[in-house]
């Protein structure tokens, strides 16, 4: 964790923090590999990101004290299931399609980019994989049927982000709304394919064809993980290492920081816009590849796993650092994996992992914004806050 | 108090104001009374530590210590909506506007009392304020149509809006013409008169001697000399001059120069015309731009029709108002943005298509105004900030990866030619002073073979040191046959460099004038003043 990126971290003080000495600000820094930070702005940086997620957890406690039910439980038998036993195994294959959907994001949020179609790109790349499966697997040797699915699956999701990029670059259209638009059209998509031309004709739910367990990804030799995961990690370091030592990771970041300043030295905007879209759905495209042939083997319809949405806030708390994702990711992949089966034995909804995502968000944002006000040598307070509680309480002020 | 009884009350008072950043010590125990219906001008170089005092009064800072009194009671400003309501109104160098709506609506963004919008109320209270400042504002004018004079006059409005006692204006001449800055003048006459205090912040001497009732002189983040009211009544233009000039310089007065340079610098002189090496401007033109036009987009200008013609070893001046079309002009030539018709010639080649890489490669170079956003990458190091239009290239990239010590060594070479100022090559550049990063900008762009530069405001918020040194750099290599398109804002900086300045206005040409020296700065305006009058008069062609 020598190097990190904190595009989000400096945006969000860009905002405020124009005409005040940049010396000011601590630990804002880019350019990744280059400069190297003091052990003070480390220290900074690891308590902006881990007190986000102990708030939640002690927050997510008392709420279920609240709730009457007993938090250690809970949380113990989170660790239980999402680590002890062969959990630690389901752990991994989860952290698959996460990782990778975890990457795609960062790449495009790396640029400013919003690339919020993931849904989409993961389900139609997903269903079309399964799709083609059988009748590939009837002509060509399993090997290469997975090899073709795979890239199919890559182009599938680079494929979904090509109408907002080109909109984007050349019109300035604003990428958030198309991407969410093309989510949507891409979705019911998924689920027209799933209940049409997809649909197994020997099972009455909608639902496409299994592929037989035989032409799945092989399990890494000892353990019931499948070799996505290698793939997924291989992908991450290699994504690491262009982000952060190649001039296309420098190009990127004098994007990232202000398009102005990459149109000025020279930059083709346009086609860096173009580029880091159909990355970003590619990786999504992969992870969802890897998720169906080594794990699901086959659609639904209405299915949908919303990876993007949880793997978001994670993302952010990486600081947008690939490898910085990896603890984070796993950190969720334990959560959501134990506390499956600890929800219910606990009789909560299971969605109440969601709720201790939601807080981890909250936390993030507090803290970030007390850590900015701080680096400001403002008040840790709110402007205005200390006057408006005075006058709620009846102190009359002389104006 | 038996000696303050013939003085104005102090409205806003500071004691020992300290403020430290990082390395800097922006305000060293500072103590400022602002007294009401007196002008205080604060003089002082950039980075002497004007713009924190602001800051800390407007209530954007927070003194590390020492307090601030308003009218004689310790107060905190917290916020600047509590400044606001304190009663201090600030009015920035940069514009608060928001472009796309009118000047009423800009003016009520700050009523945030009431539920419904008043309109007429907002009306009358705009009437009533203009007809204090002496101006003429149509409310409903979008304030992007604004004129520069009138868009600082709406600026100032907006800053009483709240009912200020304290009017902050900082730096407000820097860029108007000699006719606007007279009427600049006599609006913060009229203000004072009504029993507002008002701070000046400034550069230019004179202007401090023809507005001030009090003067105060700040020096690296000291206050080294105040020349409170009584004292300034008893003297002369001159005796002042004397008593500033020590102060803002002391003993650095040797090092920045002869005496005239400085005084030409602190604004006490008008400029005179620089002389050029004999022979320096050569036949070969290096750029013919013919008929271009650009449509304005996105809330820029438009250019229109544009004709220029540069030789070697020439500058031309491009004067008038800031943001008429000067960027977008200097954006289409550095290859930054499309334009619709017209051709551009860098020598005998067309490069009217040519991407930016291109023409950079052919030697057009573009010194951006925006240095901190456009200009520079603050998170970056200095190293990769003076190769940022050379990424991906060899020696310094070799398929795709780094050449650290190319690139180190390249760097430094640069940072000692321009003398840029940084603890080491990898300092990330935002932490660099305005001056440094200017000079970041000029080795980057004027090394590896330039025949063309635009320079677009090249010395807008420098200190006076770098001020002249930029200018001499510019010089430097006009003299070497280099053609410079020089932009400014700065009618006395045109006149110093320029051997012809063409005025903009509207996004088109309206005139050009070759130097004559001094005279130059009222030609300049009377062209501007002919404009107006025919725009009036009839349409232009």
């Amino acid at each position: 964790m020598s190097d990190k990126k904190q595009v989000v971290d400096s945006a969000m003080r860009t905002v405020s923090t124009d005409g005040i000495p940049a010396e000011s600000l601590t630990a804002a820094d880019t350019a990744g590999q280059r400069s190297k930070r003091s052990g003070k702005e480390i220290a900074n940086l690891l308590i902006r990101t881990i007190t986000p997620v102990v708030l939640a957890i002690i927050a997510g406690g008392l709420i279920l004290l609240a709730m009457g039910k007993d938090p250690l439980f809970f949380y113990g038998n989170i660790i239980n299931y999402g680590i002890m036993g062969r959990g630690w195994q389901q752990s991994l294959v989860m952290m698959t399609p996460l990782l990778l959907l975890a990457a795609g994001l960062i790449v495009v949020f790396r640029g400013k980019l919003w690339n919020l179609g993931y849904d989409a790109q993961y389900l139609l790349a997903a269903v079309l994989v399964i799709g083609f499966a059988p009748s590939l697997n009837a002509v060509l040797p399993w090997w290469l049927t997975l090899i073709v699915l795979t890239l199919l699956g890559v182009a599938v999701g680079a494929a979904w982000t090509i109408v907002p990029a080109i909109l984007k670059a050349r019109f300035e259209t604003n990428e958030i709304i198309t991407t969410l638009m093309m989510s949507f059209i891409g979705v019911g998509i998924a689920n027209l394919l799933v209940r049409g031309p997809f649909q197994d004709p020997d099972v009455v739910v909608p639902q496409t064809e299994s592929i037989p367990l035989d032409s799945m990804l092989p399990y890494i030799p000892g353990t019931r993980i499948h070799v996505g995961l290698i793939v997924a990690v291989v992908v991450v370091l290699i994504l690491h290492w262009v982000l952060t030592r190649t001039s296309f990771g420098l190009r990127l970041d004098i994007f990232g920081a202000n398009p102005k300043t990459a149109m000025h030295v020279g930059i083709n905007t346009s086609r860096m816009i173009v580029t880091l879209f159909i990355i970003s759905g590619g990786l999504i495209g992969l992870a969802a590849a890897m998720d169906m042939l080594g794990l699901w083997g086959y659609v639904r319809s209405n299915w949908n796993p919303e990876y993007g949405a949880a793997v978001i806030p994670f993302v952010f708390l990486a600081r947008l650092n690939v490898l910085g994702s990896i603890p984070f990711v796993a950190f969720y992949a334990i959560v959501a994996n134990g506390g499956q089966i600890a929800a219910q034995d606990s009789d909560l909804s299971t969605d109440f992992i969601l709720v201790l995502v939601a807080l981890i968000l909250i936390f993030m944002s507090i803290i970030e914004y007390i850590g900015t006000r701080r680096d400001l040598g403002q008040s840790y307070l709110p402007p205005g806050l200390k006057t408006s509680v005075a006058q709620i309480f009846g102190r009359k002020k002389s104006s | 108090m038996t000696t303050q009884v013939a003085e104005n009350p102090v409205i806003v008072g500071m004691k020992n104001v300290t403020k430290t950043f990082p390395g800097v010590v922006a305000n060293d125990q500072i103590s400022l009374d602002i007294r009401q219906g007196l002008v205080h001008c604060l003089l002082g170089e950039n980075g002497a530590g004007k713009s924190t005092l602001i800051s800390i009064l407007a209530g954007m800072q927070q003194p590390d210590s020492g307090q601030i009194e308003i009218d004689g009671k310790v107060s905190r400003i917290t916020s600047t909506r509590a400044a606001m309501k304190l009663g201090v109104g600030v009015v920035y160098q940069h514009s608060t506007l928001i472009s796309s709506m009118t000047v009423l609506e800009n003016l009520m963004l700050g009523d945030t009392k009431r539920v419904l919008l008043d309109k007429k109320g907002a009306r009358t209270k705009l009437r009533d304020l203009s007809a204090l400042l002496g101006a003429e504002i149509d409310p409903e004018i979008k304030a992007r149509n604004l004129g520069l004079g009138q868009q600082q006059q709406v600026e100032i409005i907006k800053a009483l809006w709240q009912g200020s006692r304290v009017l902050i204006l900082d730096e407000p001449t820097s860029m108007l013409t000699p006719q606007a800055i007279e009427s600049l003048l006599a609006s913060v006459v009229r203000l004072r008169n009504e029993g507002l205090a008002v701070i000046f912040i400034t550069h230019k001497l004179r202007e401090a001697y023809a507005i001030g009732d009090e003067i105060s002189v700040l020096r690296k983040g000291r206050m080294v000399k105040h020349v409170p009211a009584r004292e300034l009544a008893k003297m002369n233009e001159s005796s002042l001059k004397n008593t500033v000039l020590t102060a803002m310089f002391g003993d650095d007065q040797a090092s920045a120069g002869n005496r005239k340079t400085i005084e030409e610098l602190a604004g006490a002189a008008t400029a005179s015309r620089q002389a050029r090496k004999a022979g320096s401007v050569s036949e070969t033109t290096v750029l013919s731009v013919s008929q271009v036009t650009c449509s304005p987009n996105d809330g820029t200008r438009g250019i229109f029709d544009i004709n220029i013609a540069i030789r070697a070893g020439e500058i031309l001046g491009i004067a008038g108002i800031d943001g008429h079309g000067q960027s977008t002009l200097a954006e289409v030539l550095a290859g930054q943005r499309k334009l619709q018709s017209g051709r551009v010639l860098l020598g005998e080649t067309d490069v009217t298509h040519l991407d930016v890489r291109a023409r950079q490669s052919m030697g057009l170079r573009y010194v951006t105004d925006d240095r901190l956003h456009e200009g520079i990458v603050g998170n970056l190091p200095v190293s990769l900030n003076l190769l940022l239009k050379r990424v991906g290239q060899k020696p310094f990239w070799n398929r795709g990866r780094i050449n650290r010590q190319e690139v180190l060594d390249e760097s430094n070479r640069l940072i000692s030619e321009f003398d840029i100022r940084t603890p080491n090559p990898e300092t990330r550049a935002g932490t660099l002073s305005g001056g440094n990063i200017q000079k970041l900008l000029l080795a980057r762009e004027l090394s590896n073979n330039p025949k063309l530069v635009i320079f677009n405001k090249p010395t807008y918020g420098l200190d006076l040191k770098t001020v002249a040194r930029v200018r001499e750099i510019i010089l430097e290599f006009a003299n070497e046959g280099v053609a410079v398109l020089l932009i400014s804002a700065d009618l006395d900086e045109l006149t110093e460099l320029a051997d012809r300045i063409a005025v903009i206005s509207q996004g088109r040409l309206i005139g050009e004038t070759p130097n004559v020296g001094a005279r130059t700065a009222e030609i300049v305006g009377e062209i501007i003043v002919n404009e107006g009058a025919a725009a009036t008069g009839k349409s232009r062609k």
